[in-house]
């Protein structure tokens, strides 16, 4: 074991291949990522950085290169369940309570009725949702719906936590409020975060380290700090 | 108590309206240029209501048994028939639905047929499937498979509709969780297609309906209602209000059928009850 939580090896990535509209998204990508590391990608839009973080989940398959997730392929890691992901827009099911919405990670892997809804419970006491178990997903506002998303994504407590943009959406006093409980949760539960934004406050903010990612020539990204 | 007052509301602007222009409407129609613009609003066509609710409770022929009986009879025939013909529809729509969803190859082949399907003229092939009555099934099956037969469209294509509609994010979610398609299709899409199944279904019913009642009258069914209808509207010469008996009946049915979809809604559709969705 190795306490490397993400190694990417000298991926590239190009979207439609052989077609006219053939896209070098990115090239020759080496980055790595430690046990309990926060690690903010950063750069414009359009530059790469959420492709990368596709990548790491197998969302997408690299052109060239590999990519390991606790030590082994990204596609073995997914198919373990190793990471916990959340996107820019929260994604829930809004025809499950919030609780089952949160319970849906521990449903897929089978476990006890009794022991999800005991964990989900935990999980939304964590983004202080508790009381809003039994409400339906249209119920709440954006930066709540956020925050249950955010607890679906740690319910199966993964060692590594993929984050898109996921405070993008939200206005600014809900985004700090949300940026201060999500550190505590990862200093709480030992988690690795991969975590995309633009914003350079809040990569400054949040991350071990902050990674940017240079637009134009994609690749290499570069570490500051 | 609302809902009760404008339904009865409707039915009153409704009888308001037949006896309004029968009491207004020229008896012969309006005729412009040669053409009938509005039809005839005699005793014979347009019998008044209250003829119609005496003949219901009056015998259907001398000493038998009273039309409502006779006409109660043959709905609930027809009934259990539009209920065989829309649940194998149903069943058929969603497997249909599923197996498109699944393989692009197979939208691509079979969907124009299943478009196709529904531009044969029903009574061109209602007397093909009415030749597998006696040999193969029960001719009340057949009138079944009739039925059947239109109301798969409407499913097949809504909930396809639906089960394509869970954004790229729900389903990389799923992906995300190692989920399978058959996974997928039971925690996201299959829901997800929910809002779009129930307008489809309610296509459906009335598509049963209708297609019970052509089947029953051109495979020649008998004890249904819409064999009621043929025979009865062979007297409107001499007993107008008849035919509207059997035709109250007809109506009867499809409300009930459409009834009972709403209440197969109530318990899916919790968590919104009212939602807009374009479906088709």
């Amino acid at each position: 074991m190795s306490d490397l939580a993400v190694v990417v090896d000298k991926v590239t990535k190009v979207f439609h291949q052989g077609r006219p509209d053939e896209v070098l998204a990115l090239s020759d990508v080496d980055l790595t990522v430690a046990d309990g590391e926060f690690v903010s990608l950063i750069g414009p839009s359009g530059c790469g950085k959420s492709t990368l973080l596709r990548l790491i989940a197998d969302l997408i398959e690299p052109t060239t290169g590999t990519v390991a997730v606790a030590d082994r392929p990204a596609a073995q890691a997914r198919r373990d369940q190793e990471y916990g992901i959340a996107f820019q827009q929260a994604g829930l099911f809004e025809w499950r309570t919030v609780r089952r919405n949160v319970e849906l990670p521990l449903e897929l892997r089978g476990m006890p009725r009794d022991e999800r809804k005991a964990k989900a419970g935990q999980m939304l006491e964590l983004v202080g949702l508790a009381d809003f178990a039994g409400h339906y997903p249209g119920q709440l506002s954006g930066g709540m719906q956020q925050r249950v998303a955010i607890a679906r994504a740690l319910a199966v407590q993964p060692p590594l936590l993929l984050m898109d943009e996921p405070f993008g959406a939200l206005d600014e006093m809900t985004r700090e409020r949300l940026q201060g409980e999500l550190l505590g949760i990862c200093a709480k539960t030992r988690t690795s975060t991969v975590f995309v934004t633009h914003s350079i406050s809040e990569a400054v903010f949040l991350s071990d380290r902050v990674v940017v990612i240079r637009p134009g020539r994609a690749g290499s990204p570069r570490r500051s700090r | 108590m609302r809902r009760a007052l404008s339904v009865l509301a409707g039915l009153l602007a409704a009888a308001l309206l037949w006896e309004g222009y029968k009491a207004a409407g020229d008896p012969e129609g309006t005729v412009l240029f040669g053409v009938r613009v509005l039809p005839r609003a005699d005793d014979l066509s347009m019998p008044h209501l209250w003829t119609i609710l005496r003949r219901l409770a009056d015998p259907e022929l001398a000493g038998g048994r009273p039309v409502w009986l006779v006409v109660l009879d043959a709905c609930l025939f027809t009934l259990g028939v539009t209920a065989v013909g829309f649940a194998a529809g149903a069943l058929i729509g969603l497997v249909l639905a599923a197996a498109m969803q699944r393989f692009r190859i197979v939208e691509r082949g079979l969907l124009p047929y299943v478009i196709l399907s529904q531009t044969v003229p029903l009574v061109a092939l209602a007397p093909l499937i009415a030749g597998w009555g006696g040999t193969l099934m029960p001719p009340w099956a057949t009138v079944a498979v009739i039925a059947a037969y239109l109301a798969f469209f409407p499913v097949a294509v809504g909930m396809l509709r639906g089960l394509q509609s869970p954004s790229a994010g729900g389903v990389e979610l799923m992906r995300s969780y190692a989920a399978g398609w058959w996974r997928t299709l039971v925690k996201l899409r299959f829901p997800a297609a929910l809002p779009y199944l129930f307008p489809a279904l309610r296509l459906a019913g009335a598509a049963a309906v209708v297609g019970a009642v052509v089947g029953e009258i051109s495979t020649g069914t008998r004890g249904g209602i819409g064999r009621l209808i043929i025979e009865y509207s062979r007297e409107a010469t001499s007993d107008p209000a008849k035919v509207y008996t059997a035709m109250l009946g007809a109506a009867l049915l499809g409300l009930l059928v459409a009834g009972a979809v709403s209440l197969l809604e109530v318990p899916l559709m919790r968590h919104r009850r009212h939602v807009e969705v374009v479906t088709l």
